[in-house]
C-alpha cells in the first residue's frame, strides 16, 4: 500500500499554526475576519487580517464526529432540522464554545460573507454580526443560469470597490494596492498548482483519492494568497509527481475509478474510503475540490482586484445546472471514470438540488451513478447498512460492465 | 453440485437449495432480531428438510441485508444482482424488475442477457417500502395477505395523498372515521405506494416486460395497482419471495 503522504504531516503542521495565530490575533495586533468558504479573500490578506473560515471548523466538527450534537443544539435553539449542519456547527459552537479547536474559533472583528456558494450564508452570518456585534460586508454575486453578463460584471465589480472602502473603514489603514498584487499572483499561482495537484490523478494507478484532496483542500481554501499554500502544494504536487513515477496507486490494486459529486461525508471519511478501496476502487475526482480552481481562467494575473468578481462570480455552486454537468462531463473523459457517486447531501441544497437533472443530463455517457444521501456533518443523516447495500450493488454493476467490455 | 442460496431479509430469512438448475429444496423463516441465528436455523431446518448434511453442499451465497452475518457463506452478494439472476432465470424475458422489501424498494433493469444494466434504490424515507403496507395494514386491522384481495373488491379507491408513513396512518384513521369503506382505503394505500414505485421506475427508463420480485409480488391488490399506475402488465411468479435465494444458489452453480 502506498501509505500516506508524507506532506500531510507539513500540512497538519501548518494549519495548527495558523489556528494558533487567529486565536492569538489580538496580542498581535490583527484583526479577525470571518468569510465564507467562496468568498474573496484575497483582499484581507493583502490588509494583513487573518481569515477564518466557520465552513472550515465546521467540516473539522464534522470530522471529529461531534456535527450530530451541535445539530441538535441548535435544533434546540429553534433552527430546522432542515437547516445546514455547519451553520447549525458554527452557532451552537459559538455559544458553547465547543470545537475540536480548544474554545472554538476566535470571535471575528468583522465578517464577510459572499453568497455564491449559498443562500442560507446571508442569514448565518447576520445572525453572528448581531451575536458578535461586529461589521458585515455581503459581497453579492448574481447567479450565472448560462452567461456573465456585462451587467453583472459592473454589479460585482462595484462591490470590490466597496468592500475597499470596508476594510479601510473598520482597519483605519489605507488599502495597500502594492501588496495586493503580490497577493493576488500568490492566489493564483496557489490555484493552477492545486489543479496541478489533482490532475495527477490522472495517472493509471492514481497516486491520490478524493479523501486525499478533501484533506488537502484546507490551504487553498483558507490561506490562497499567502506564500506557504504556493510552497506546501509544490511539496505535495513533487511527492505524487514522485509517486506516478514509480506507478504507485492510493488504492492497492486499482480496478475502477469513480467520480465524487458534492462535499464530503466528514464524519465518515475512513468508512468509505475502505469501503471503496475493499472493490479496488479509486474515487480518483470531485467535483467540490476542482472548484477552487475552475475559475483560473477569468482572473488576469496583473489585475486581479478588477477580474476577481468575474471569478467569484462564475464558480462551480452558482452557475446553472447544464453548466454542472458539462463539468461533470468534462471530468468522466479527463479522469477517465467507470462510475459517478453523488452525494445527496441534507445540508446543501445548492449542491444537491439539481442531482436528478445531471443525471438525466449524463445519459449518453452511459456511465453508472449511486446516489448516497447523508449530511456532509450530521451523522443523523446517514444509515451505514442502507449506504453500503447501495455501494456494493453498485460496484458489483459496475464490474459486471467493466468485464463485458473486456 | 449442490448451492445453496440464502436470503437474509429485514423481516423473513430464505433459503434455495438448488443442483444444477433444479431446485430440490426451498425454506422460509421469520428473521426476528438475530440475522445470525436466522441464518444458522435457516440452515439446520433446510438440511432436516432436504435429508442432506452440511458436507453435501458445494457453495454457499448469501445475500439481502443480513448478508455479511452469514459467516458459513462462501460469499456474499447484494440482492440488486441476486434478484437480477432470479428473475431471469424464471422469466428470461423481463427487462425491468421491481422488488418492494421491508426495508427498501428497488427498481433493476437487465440487458438483453440478464444482466444488471442499471438499478435504483428508494430513498432514504421508508414511503414506498414493504414496511410502508405493514404499518397500513395494521391500521386497517387486515391480516397482510388479505389486503390485496381486499384492495380488489373497490369501485372508488380513497385518496391518500400522504407519501410518509406516519402521516398516512393518521390519514387512514380519519378516512376511517369519516366512514369510508375498507376495500376503497386499501385500493387507495396501494394506489399511493404504486405512485411512489413509479417515479423510481421512470427515472431509471422503464424497459417493458416487467416483473415484480420479493414477498410483496404476492399481493394482488398492489400488483394491479402498478399495473394501472405504469400502465403496463407486471408479471409475477408464485416463486417470487424466493427469487433472490434462487439468484444466490444460481451464483453458487457459477452462474
Amino acid at each position: 500500500m502506498a501509505g500516506r503522504l508524507k506532506a500531510t504531516k507539513k500540512m497538519k503542521s501548518i494549519m495548527k499554526w495558523y489556528y494558533v495565530e487567529a486565536k492569538y490575533a489580538r496580542y498581535l495586533g490583527k484583526k479577525v475576519a470571518w468569510i465564507t468558504s467562496g468568498g474573496p479573500v484575497e483582499p484581507l490578506i493583502a490588509m494583513n487580517i487573518i481569515p477564518v473560515y466557520p465552513e472550515n471548523h465546521g467540516a473539522m466538527i464534522g470530522a471529529s464526529k461531534m456535527g450530530g450534537k451541535m445539530s441538535e443544539f441548535a435544533e434546540g435553539l429553534g433552527y430546522s432540522s432542515d437547516v445546514c449542519s455547519y451553520t447549525k456547527n458554527d452557532i451552537t459552537s459559538s455559544i458553547t464554545k465547543e470545537s475540536p479547536i480548544k474554545g472554538g474559533l476566535p470571535e471575528p472583528d468583522m465578517l464577510i460573507c459572499s453568497n455564491n456558494i449559498c443562500g442560507t450564508v446571508l442569514k448565518w452570518y447576520e445572525i453572528q454580526a448581531r451575536k458578535f456585534n461586529v461589521p458585515l460586508f455581503i459581497y453579492d454575486t448574481p447567479f450565472v443560469h448560462t452567461e456573465f453578463t456585462e451587467e453583472a460584471r459592473a454589479y460585482v465589480n462595484a462591490q470590490t470597490e466597496e468592500y475597499i472602502k470596508f476594510l479601510e473603514k473598520h482597519t483605519g489603514k489605507k488599502f495597500n494596492y502594492k501588496k495586493m498584487k503580490r497577493v493576488g499572483k500568490l492566489s493564483l499561482e496557489a490555484m493552477r498548482l492545486w489543479k496541478k495537484v489533482l490532475e495527477t490523478a490522472e495517472h493509471k494507478p492514481s497516486p491520490m483519492t478524493a479523501f486525499d484532496a478533501f484533506f488537502h483542500l484546507a490551504l487553498i481554501v483558507t490561506l490562497r494568497g499567502k506564500k506557504v499554500v504556493v510552497k506546501y502544494y509544490r511539496q505535495l504536487l513533487k511527492e505524487l509527481e514522485e509517486r506516478n513515477k514509480n506507478n504507485i496507486g492510493a488504492v492497492d490494486n486499482e480496478q475502477y475509478r469513480l467520480l465524487w459529486d458534492n462535499l464530503p461525508i466528514w464524519f465518515r471519511m475512513r468508512w468509505l474510503s475502505e469501503k471503496f478501496a475493499s472493490h479496488g476502487a479509486a474515487l480518483v475526482a470531485d467535483t467540490y475540490t476542482q472548484a477552487w480552481c475552475g475559475v483560473i481562467d477569468y482572473v488576469n494575473e496583473e489585475d486581479f482586484l478588477s477580474t476577481m468578481g468575474e471569478a467569484y462570480t462564475r464558480i462551480h455552486l452558482n452557475v446553472g445546472v447544464d453548466q454542472m454537468a458539462d463539468t461533470i462531463k468534462k471530468f468522466i473523459r479527463q479522469y477517465d471514470v467507470d462510475g459517478l457517486v453523488m452525494h445527496s447531501n441534507r445540508s446543501c441544497k445548492p449542491y444537491s438540488f439539481g442531482q436528478y437533472d445531471i443525471q438525466n443530463l449524463l445519459q449518453d455517457e452511459d456511465i453508472p451513478v449511486l446516489m448516497i444521501e447523508a449530511d456532509m456533518t450530521d451523522e443523523r443523516k446517514f444509515s451505514e447498512s442502507q449506504a453500503e447495500a447501495r455501494i456494493d450493488a453498485f460496484m458489483e454493476v459496475i464490474k459486471q460492465r467493466k468485464r463485458e467490455k473486456k | 453440485m449442490l448451492s445453496l442460496g440464502i436470503d437474509i431479509g429485514s423481516l423473513t430469512a430464505k433459503g434455495v437449495l438448488l443442483e444444477g438448475t433444479d431446485i430440490v429444496e426451498k425454506h422460509l423463516i421469520p428473521v426476528g432480531y438475530n440475522s445470525k441465528k436466522a441464518g444458522e436455523k435457516l440452515l439446520d431446518e433446510l438440511l432436516q428438510k432436504a435429508g442432506i448434511k452440511r458436507e453435501d453442499i458445494g457453495k454457499i451465497v448469501s445475500t439481502g441485508y443480513g448478508r455479511n452475518s452469514i459467516d458459513f457463506a462462501d460469499r456474499a452478494v447484494t440482492e440488486i444482482i441476486c434478484h437480477g439472476k432470479g428473475i431471469h432465470f424464471q422469466m428470461p424475458h423481463i427487462r425491468t424488475i421491481i422488488d418492494i422489501g421491508g426495508q427498501d424498494s428497488k427498481v433493476i433493469v437487465l440487458d438483453k442477457s440478464g444482466n444488471v444494466a442499471n438499478f435504483v434504490m428508494n430513498d432514504k424515507c421508508a414511503a414506498g417500502t414493504g414496511r410502508f403496507l405493514d404499518v397500513m395494514a395494521r391500521a386497517m386491522e387486515t391480516e397482510i395477505h388479505e389486503f390485496g384481495v381486499l384492495s380488489l373488491q373497490s369501485k372508488n379507491p380513497s385518496k391518500i395523498s400522504s407519501v410518509c408513513t406516519v402521516f398516512a396512518e393518521s390519514e387512514i384513521i380519519s378516512l376511517v372515521a369519516k366512514g369510508e369503506n375498507r376495500e376503497d382505503i386499501t385500493s387507495g394505500i396501494h394506489l399511493s405506494i404504486a405512485r411512489r414505485i413509479a417515479s423510481m421506475v421512470k427515472r431509471l427508463g422503464m424497459i417493458p416486460p416487467v416483473a415484480m420480485s420479493g414477498g410483496v409480488a404476492l399481493n394482488v391488490g398492489l400488483v394491479d395497482a402498478l399495473e394501472q399506475i405504469l400502465d403496463t402488465k407486471i408479471e409475477t411468479t408464485p416463486f417470487s419471495q424466493y427469487s433472490g435465494a434462487l439468484g444466490a444458489a444460481l451464483l453458487g452453480q457459477g452462474a
